[in-house]
């Protein structure tokens, strides 16, 4: 936390040297070594960093592809399909790259859900918060870009489809599509862009996760207990313990997105994406991909055009303002039992919409999306504040310390006793 | 200048602020138009380019096109449908009561006067933009599967989100066999 005292000592003399002339070296010591996190963190605060390094692996494996990648309407699916079956180890590099779009996205949901469940966007982690949801929103809008380079026929349709959303707002809707595409349909000029743009996006989402961390670093990390730390018994330096907690939980991570990459490299993507481009004619059944279906429902749910965009972009929006929304004193769901029920229908009731997503825009389905997109406002519209009202929480504990050990007044540090199995140092 | 620090400290309180004022709101005002004047070819440089806009009208032969058949031509990258449509087709869509319409238009204004059975119209669902497939849908016309709109033997909008009819682009017969889009 921004209160801790720096603990680095640079032992030789070019690190003195350079010490007091940019002490890049202390900050990344007291950011990552001697940081001190609260002494129970479980495995669900271990996507933040699995996260890091997802950004990194695009960034590594996209400037690979964009070496061989050409963003011509003419030659773009010419020049994928190159990169799998010509460039050495070209099919590697694009479903490495692929996937790890996916797997990004399955990390930053679990990440978002933990927030939700421990309460980590209420105060003093707000802006924290709000920068977290204006990365979601950079991360989708470079997925939807990377999503087009391919060129095909979801690429082209999906690319319409979602360009065409703009064509809502009243008055500059048309033209701001036209902007959007630099011609009349998505054709080139737009292929062209969006690849710029898919090749700048990540290096903003890299900036702003550099004031994400910032602002983690000035408030300090929730916890399980969703009590503040206190003492130094609450907390452990971040290395070795906090790194090799994410570095396990990586390492499994990394055996998942492994099983995608080398077995089921295109499950999570569609076929129709293998034809292609043609503007003429539609593939009969269009879905996004599978990250951005829940949102998907809820566009359809709503049978009028402006209405369906309002709400799709109303679904993120509400995220913004939630540390406003959630009345609760109590930060934890641990303490909050009736929160914790419905946090976990609202964990259903995404998993449907993206369900419903997935089907065509008819009869019950439609119907379906329309009673889970009310449910998903009034999560956040109505239950949350009404909850803070209402719920009788339960008794928190003193401390951190107090929770782990059972007792407040124990000394901390390393001299834990050893009979402690929640504390993680008496490890071996 | 220090007459001029004086001066301004004597008229600060008065109504029409200083000169430093008057130096600070217009130098302000000149940033704001030179800022503008620098962005604005970073905006414009993504609107439709002089070859984009230049995109000539397309001619096409439409005598092999029989009754109840379609084609699909392009005109500015868009699908654009040309539908020969059998008088049944051609009297259904007469028929429907205006108000029964969600954007309310006769066929006589989407069709050509004499030539009412050839229906031309951008192939773009007004919804989000995917291309509608023939002979299909709840009304006899197009269907939209993306997001389900359908339309009836005039390319109108009668269910699903699509707000308006199929547009018709700017047309002109030429001879008897011979279109001319655009
Ligand atoms: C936030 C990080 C990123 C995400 C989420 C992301 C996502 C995606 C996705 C979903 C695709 C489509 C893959 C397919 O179906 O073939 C794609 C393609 C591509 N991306 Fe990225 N990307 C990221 C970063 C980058 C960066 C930094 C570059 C650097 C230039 C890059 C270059 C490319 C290229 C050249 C393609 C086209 C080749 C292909 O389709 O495999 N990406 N990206
Ligand atoms: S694009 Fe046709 S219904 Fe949505």
């Amino acid at each position: 936390m921004s209160g801790h005292t720096s603990s680095y000592d640079p032992q030789n003399g070019a690190m003195k040297w350079l010490d007091k002339r940019l002490p890049l070296p202390r900050l990344v010591h007291d950011s990552f070594v001697s940081y001190p996190v609260p002494r129970n963190l479980n495995y669900a605060y271990t996507f933040g960093g699995m996260l890091s390094i997802m950004l990194v692996i695009q960034i590594i494996t996209g400037v690979v592809l964009a070496m061989h990648y050409v963003a011509s309407a003419d030659l773009a699916f010419n020049s994928v399909e190159h990169i799998m079956r010509d460039v050495n180890y070209g099919w590697l590099l694009r479903y490495v790259h692929t996937n790890g779009a996916s797997m990004f996205f399955i990390a930053v949901y679990v990440h978002i859900f933990r927030g939700l469940y421990y309460g980590s966007y209420k105060e003093p982690r707000e802006v924290l918060w709000i920068l977290g949801v204006v990365i979601f929103l950079l991360m989708m809008a470079t997925a939807f870009m990377g999503y087009v380079l391919p060129w095909g026929q979801m690429s082209f349709w999906g690319a319409t489809v979602i360009t065409n959303l703009f064509s809502a707002i009243p008055l500059f809707g048309e033209s701001i599509v036209t902007w959007l595409w630099g011609g009349f349909s998505v054709d080139q000029p737009t292929l062209n862009r969006f690849f710029s743009l898919h090749y700048l996006l990540p290096f903003m989402i890299a900036g702003v996760v550099i004031l994400h961390v910032w602002a983690l670093h000035v408030t300090g990390q929730t916890n399980p207990t969703g009590v503040e730390v206190k003492q130094k018994s609450d907390t452990l330096p971040f290395t070795p313990y906090a790194t090799i907690k994410d570095a396990f939980a990586l390492v499994v991570f990394f055996v998942v997105y492994s099983w995608f990459v080398f077995y089921l490299p295109n499950y999570l993507g569609h076929a129709d994406n293998y034809i292609p481009a043609n503007p003429l004619v539609t593939p009969a059944h269009i879905v996004p991909e599978w990250y951005f279906l829940p949102f998907y429902a809820i566009l359809r749910a709503v049978p009028d055009k402006l209405g369906g965009v309002v709400l799709m972009f109303g679904s993120i929006a509400v995220l913004f303002v939630l540390p406003w929304l959630d009345t609760s004193k109590v930060r934890s769901a641990s303490f909050r039992p009736t929160y914790r029920v419905f946090f976990w229908v609202f964990v259903v009731v995404a998993i449907v919409l993206g369900w419903l997503g997935s089907k065509p825009a008819e009869g019950g389905y439609v119907i379906a999306s329309r009673i889970f997109t009310a449910y998903y406002f009034a999560h956040f519209l109505i239950l949350l504040p009404l909850l803070g009202i209402f719920e009788k929480t339960k008794p928190l504990p003193n401390s951190i310390t107090e929770s782990v050990l059972g007792d407040s007044d124990s000394k901390g540090g390393s001299a834990m006793p050893s009979g402690a199995a929640a504390s993680p140092e008496t490890k071996g | 200048m220090s007459d001029t620090a004086l001066e301004n400290e004597t008229s600060a309180s008065g109504e029409n602020g200083t000169r430093r004022d008057f130096l600070y709101v217009t130098t302000g005002a000149f940033a704001v138009v030179g800022v503008a004047g620098v962005v604005w070819p970073l905006v414009d440089q993504m609107n439709p380019d002089a070859s984009a806009l230049a995109l000539a009208s397309t001619e096409v032969d439409i005598s092999a096109v029989e009754s109840g058949q379609s084609i699909t031509i392009k005109w500015r990258g868009k699908p654009v449908f040309i539908r020969n449509r059998t008088d049944a087709e051609v009297e259904a869509a007469k028929s429907v009561p205006m108000d029964e319409l969600v954007d309310p238009q006769e066929d006589v204004d989407r069709a050509v006067e004499g030539r009412e059975n050839l229906l031309i119209m951008v192939g773009i669902c007004t919804h989000l933009g995917c291309v509608p497939l023939g002979d299909a849908g709840d009304f006899g016309g197009w269907f939209c599967p993306c997001h389900g709109s359908h339309y009836d033997t005039s390319g109108r909008i009668r269910r699903g989100p699509a707000p308006l009819n199929l547009a018709i682009p700017p047309y002109e017969f030429m001879s008897e066999t011979t279109l001319r889009i655009g």
